[in-house]
């Protein structure tokens, strides 16, 4: 191993001139900077929802009155599609092509700039004022927000361009834009917001809507279901989110970044009880929302969305948001060890157990989805081991490829859904044929190669090949996991090796099941049927942000190549930048890192059985080349049977990884039953026997009451002036017995 | 002197309340309350108040009695002598009742007489009123000037009391209506 | 000492009254019973004017001159009630409920 890295390391000649240039390298050099009208990146989207939604308001009315009229109506009927459903083609992407722009200004000057502090803008009012808590709706801008930002426009707008041709025949487009634009106003709530309140007022928006685009498809109740399903879960994490945030304040008095980050080590002991305490709430904040192990199981039933909303949502940004919370708090995680330990458990443990089933879903958007779940798991490793640059770094090149992979699902599912509606005979014996199922797809490659072309670029970026996207962000994590199980004096020591093998073997286990996805669907013989023949690329205005998006793929990588990379020819010999990312993000993780290099000590500088990273990462990548190959020879040979003929992995242990590890029906039993008998339980003995029943006994206590009452009404005087008698006995026995 | 008339008159009127409630004719109840309200008349002379005693026995023991009477002699129940007293059970309640009452009423009566009725001096002051201006006029006054209001709608009342009792009283016609 | 025994006074002549409207049946005797209730208060309104002022028996006066118009009103109800039950006795009628 070491002999690899020696004799690489000699084919170079050392120089590090590029190193000046570096951003941030120096803080000494960090100028002022001023943003550029920071607000509207955030409004401009809101204004689309604001416009898209008065649209798909008046295209509802319209399309009521119709039927009130008792006439047939529907928007994209016609060939000429009414002005509701055109303008969203130039509103919705045209607000994220300018947040974009404006982004990108923001980000240009920022770097220009060696930003080192962040800069706030606003506040623009406050939004809670008491005597001891102050939440302004404020925006900091700094390096970590504006990094996600940029993903968050950027990747925003690509798939805003997608959805225009995906959604096309959609009757609720304008939501759907309305939606979309809405979402992308809370995630930028969320990243930019200058404090954990306003964090949670985007947390909880982007929340709201992915249960709207979830749901989007209302009609369908298993659809509905699946965002209901989405929300509920995400209360979960909301709970501790919350309570974190309560004791934050509890701790500093204040919600903002600023000061929590820089007065964390200051406030609590390092492994204290109280630090631990908000970092785990984080955490299980953070779990919900990107959808770790054991509260994963909302997002593979997210994907019931339009698969753009797939893509933006529940693969770019929204599911990120843990990611990036956990980092925005890594000041506070540095300080608890245990914490750290217990996100990167979590993380690598939702590795694992998403890859595994990946191997085994057939639905090309599951498949994606237990893939996501698995790269998020990555990156809460990353952060769990203290590499939050790594984190981020993964976060960014994962919004690219998987945002690519999505699309192109999407992509391929559009053209199936072309081919299945204007098949002349449904295919054999079977009505309705799923267009998302790849038992019913292989072949495509033929029909749709632009798509097979991008596709295959993500795949072997998120499989981890050199010199995509992938192969640096997810080697880098890898080997801080490493490095971190060898540092000085971690206590958990043990516990990261472990979490580093498990974390190799997820990387290999990857690079198996995309490769198996793009055999299912690419390659081998066409399985669709007679609708084959109307199988067709996708049109151009889906086509060029897959592109976009495939060389940002390819290119991502090199934002942040790491220094024993760089001089290498795995790292271009130098051309490009090491530590690009890393540089950027150092003000932000900065408080974190001094922590940790006080507490912990130096990461270790070779893999807990030896070996450098530079010889790791030959390995890696080697290895993920190998399982790909080795795959599609192996699959490719292999003939499949369509949805309808598969009669099911026939071993068991197919069996449990087709059936997601039942977790759906662990929590069936343990969770949902539970909570059915218990709200039944509520329901007959509670409501029907207690309330019910003192309700009941309130109106029959007053008939018995009534009755014995109506005994002493007799009607006979006598009888009256005795019970005025004994009111007087009462009233004066009172008056003269009571003090 | 005055203690014998109060024990006299005390011995008349509670006899003659026992009387009216255990009378068995209704004249006979009758007089026994005509001779309960004297000895109540006597009694407010011993109080110092001339004028009610005057008034209890014109208006009450004359004129009320009076009208009691023409009712029983016009509904001609003066020789009814079947015994309507409940007695058993429901007396003994009622008996009960009313010697709790009783306790009551004395313990109230010896609570209020232990903190005092408040000023001491309002006998002779009424005495001193009497004295001035005379048995009527010792009363008048304050009826007259603070009262004027309530004296007045008594005087309403008794109109409506009146109309009341012509309008009850008179006899129906045979058409069920009442008789212009 | 005068005042607190003609209280006492009173306050027996009240009891017998009560006693004699629940047990008579005789609706003449119920009223004289009420009557006597109205008088026994009187006493004691007339008996306290020696500790609290003139206004006391301001308030017998009062009492009188209801008592005089409930006699005048009942008297005529029990004339209406007899041409109606050819009787007074009040457990012969029981319209007084609901």
């Amino acid at each position: 191993m070491f002999l690899v890295e020696s004799t690489l390391r000699s084919a170079l000649a050392p120089s590090s001139a590029l190193a000046s240039a570096l951003p941030a390298a120096a803080p000494q050099e960090a100028a002022h900077w001023e943003p550029f009208l920071p607000g509207l990146v955030v409004l401009l989207p809101l204004l689309g929802f604001v416009a898209n939604g008065f649209l798909a308001l008046r295209a509802a009315r319209r399309s009521s009155a119709a039927v009130r009229a008792g006439k047939e109506w529907s928007p994209i009927a016609g060939s000429v599609r009414p002005r509701t459903h055109t303008l969203p083609t130039w509103i919705g992407p045209g607000v994220m092509a300018a947040a974009f722009g404006l982004a990108a200004i923001n980000f240009a000057t920022a770097w220009g700039a060696h930003l080192a502090e962040p800069v706030i803008a606003g506040p623009y009012w406050t939004w809670i004022a008491t005597e001891t808590l102050r939440i302004d709706a404020a925006l900091q801008l700094d390096a970590l927000s504006l990094a996600m930002t940029m993903v968050v426009t950027g990747v925003g707008f690509l798939i805003h361009v997608f959805s225009v041709g995906y959604m096309k025949d959609d009757p609720g487009y304008p939501r759907y834009f309305a939606y979309l634009n809405l979402f992308v106003f809370f995630m930028l709530v969320l990243v930019l917001g200058s404090g954990y309140g306003t964090m949670f007022v985007g947390w909880e928006g982007v929340g709201l809507c992915s249960y709207l685009l979830i749901g989007y498809w209302f009609s369908d109740v298993k659809k509905s279901d699946a965002g209901k399903k989405a929300f509920i879960v995400n209360r979960i994490g909301d709970f501790g989110f919350l309570l974190a945030i309560f004791l934050i304040f509890q701790g500093f008095g204040t919600l903002d970044f600023m000061p929590v980050s820089a007065g964390a080590a200051g406030e609590f002991a390092y492994g204290g009880t109280m630090v631990t305490a908000i970092t785990l709430l984080l955490l299980l904040g953070a779990v919900g929302k990107s959808a770790q192990v054991p509260l994963h199981v909302w997002l593979p039933d997210a994907m019931a969305g339009p698969t753009p909303v797939s893509a933006l949502i529940h693969a770019a940004t929204m599911v990120t948001a843990g990611v990036y919370m956990v980092v925005r708090s890594s000041a506070l995680y540095a300080l608890a060890p245990t914490s750290q330990a217990v996100v990167a458990g979590i993380g690598v443990l939702t590795a694992f157990v998403a890859a595994t089933i990946a191997f085994k879903q057939n639905d090309i958007k599951k498949v994606l989805a237990y893939s996501t779940v698995s790269q998020l798991g990555f990156m809460f490793l990353a952060a769990g081991v203290g590499a939050y640059t790594a984190a981020v770094f993964h976060l960014v090149t994962h919004a690219f490829f998987k945002a690519l992979l999505f699309l192109g699902a999407g992509a391929v599912i559009h053209a199936m859904h072309h081919a299945v509606e204007h098949g002349d005979e449904p295919p054999a014996g079977h009505g309705h044929m799923d267009p998302q199922d790849m038992r019913n797809m292989g072949g495509l490659r033929k029909h749709m190669p632009v798509t097979w072309a991008v596709m295959g670029v993500a795949t072997l970026a998120i499989a981890g090949i050199w010199p995509f996207a992938g192969f640096f962000s997810k080697d880098e994590i890898i080997w801080y996991a490493g490095a971190w199980a060898g540092a000085e004096s971690n206590p958990f020591g043990g516990l990261y090796v472990a979490y580093w093998v498990l974390a190799l073997v997820t990387a290999l286990l990857t690079a198996f099941y995309m490769a198996r996805l793009m055999v299912m669907t690419f390659h081998g013989a066409n399985r669709t049927g007679p609708a084959a023949s109307h199988l067709h690329e996708a049109p151009r205005v889906m086509i060029v942000p897959l592109v976009v998006l495939a060389v940002l793929s390819v290119l991502g990588g090199w934002l942040n190549v790491p220094e024993a990379l760089h001089q290498t020819a795995l790292g271009l010999f130098g051309a490009v930048p090491a530590e690009g990312l890393h540089h950027w993000l150092a003000p932000v993780v900065h408080a974190a890192e001094e922590i940790q290099a006080g507490a912990i000590g130096e990461a270790s500088k070779s893999a807990p059985i030896g070996g450098g990273e530079l010889a790791w990462a030959l390995v890696s990548t080697l290895a993920a080349a190998a399982v790909v190959i080795a795959t599609f020879r192996v699959l490719g040979r292999r003939s499949y049977a369509t949805a309808a003929a598969d009669p099911g992995p026939q071993t068991a242990l197919g069996r449990f990884l087709h059936g997601k590890w039942y977790f759906d029906e662990a929590y069936e039993r343990t969770v949902v039953q539970p909570v059915l008998a218990a709200s039944r339980w509520c329901w007959k003995v509670v409501d029907t026997r207690v309330i019910d029943g003192f309700v009941n006994f309130t109106g029959s206590f007053t008939r018995v009451a009534g009755w014995v009452a109506s005994v002493f009404q007799t009607g006979q005087v006598n009888m009256y002036a005795f019970v005025l008698a004994l009111g007087v006995l009462l009233v004066l026995g009172a008056a003269v017995l009571l003090p | 002197m005055t203690w014998i008339l109060f024990i006299l008159f005390s011995v008349v009127a509670t006899g003659g309340a026992v009387g009216v409630v255990t009378g068995r004719n209704p004249v006979a109840s009758l007089l026994f309350m005509v001779a309960t309200l004297a000895s109540v008349a006597g009694i407010y002379v011993l109080l110092e108040a001339h004028f009610l005693a005057a008034v209890q026995v014109i208006v009450y023991a004359g004129a009320i009695m009076v009208l009691f009477l023409f009712v029983i002699m016009l509904l001609n129940l003066g020789h009814d002598y079947q015994a309507d007293v409940k007695y058993g059970l429901w007396f003994l309640l009622a008996f009960v009742v009313a010697g709790l009452t009783a306790g009551a009423l004395t313990m109230g009566f010896s609570d209020a007489e232990a903190t005092g009725f408040g000023d001491v001096a309002a006998g002779e002051a009424i005495d001193a009123a009497v004295l001035e201006k005379g048995a009527v006029g010792a009363i008048a006054d304050p009826l007259f000037t603070d009262y004027v209001v309530a004296f007045e709608l008594t005087g309403l009342l008794l109109l409506v009391a009146v109309v009341a009792a012509v309008a009850l009283a008179k006899p129906r016609n045979r058409r069920g209506t009442d008789a212009g | 000492m005068l005042v607190e025994h003609a209280l006492l006074l009173s306050a027996l002549l009240f009891v017998i009254g009560s006693l004699g409207v629940v047990v008579r049946r005789n609706a003449i005797i119920v009223f004289l019973c009420i009557e006597l209730q109205l008088n026994a208060v009187n006493l004691a309104f007339t008996a306290i004017s020696r500790h609290v002022g003139i206004e006391g028996q301001v308030f017998v006066f009062f009492v009188m001159t209801v008592a005089a118009a409930e006699a005048a009103v009942g008297l005529a109800v029990i004339i209406s009630i007899f041409r109606h039950y050819g009787t007074v006795g009040v457990d012969k009628f029981n319209l007084l409920k609901w």
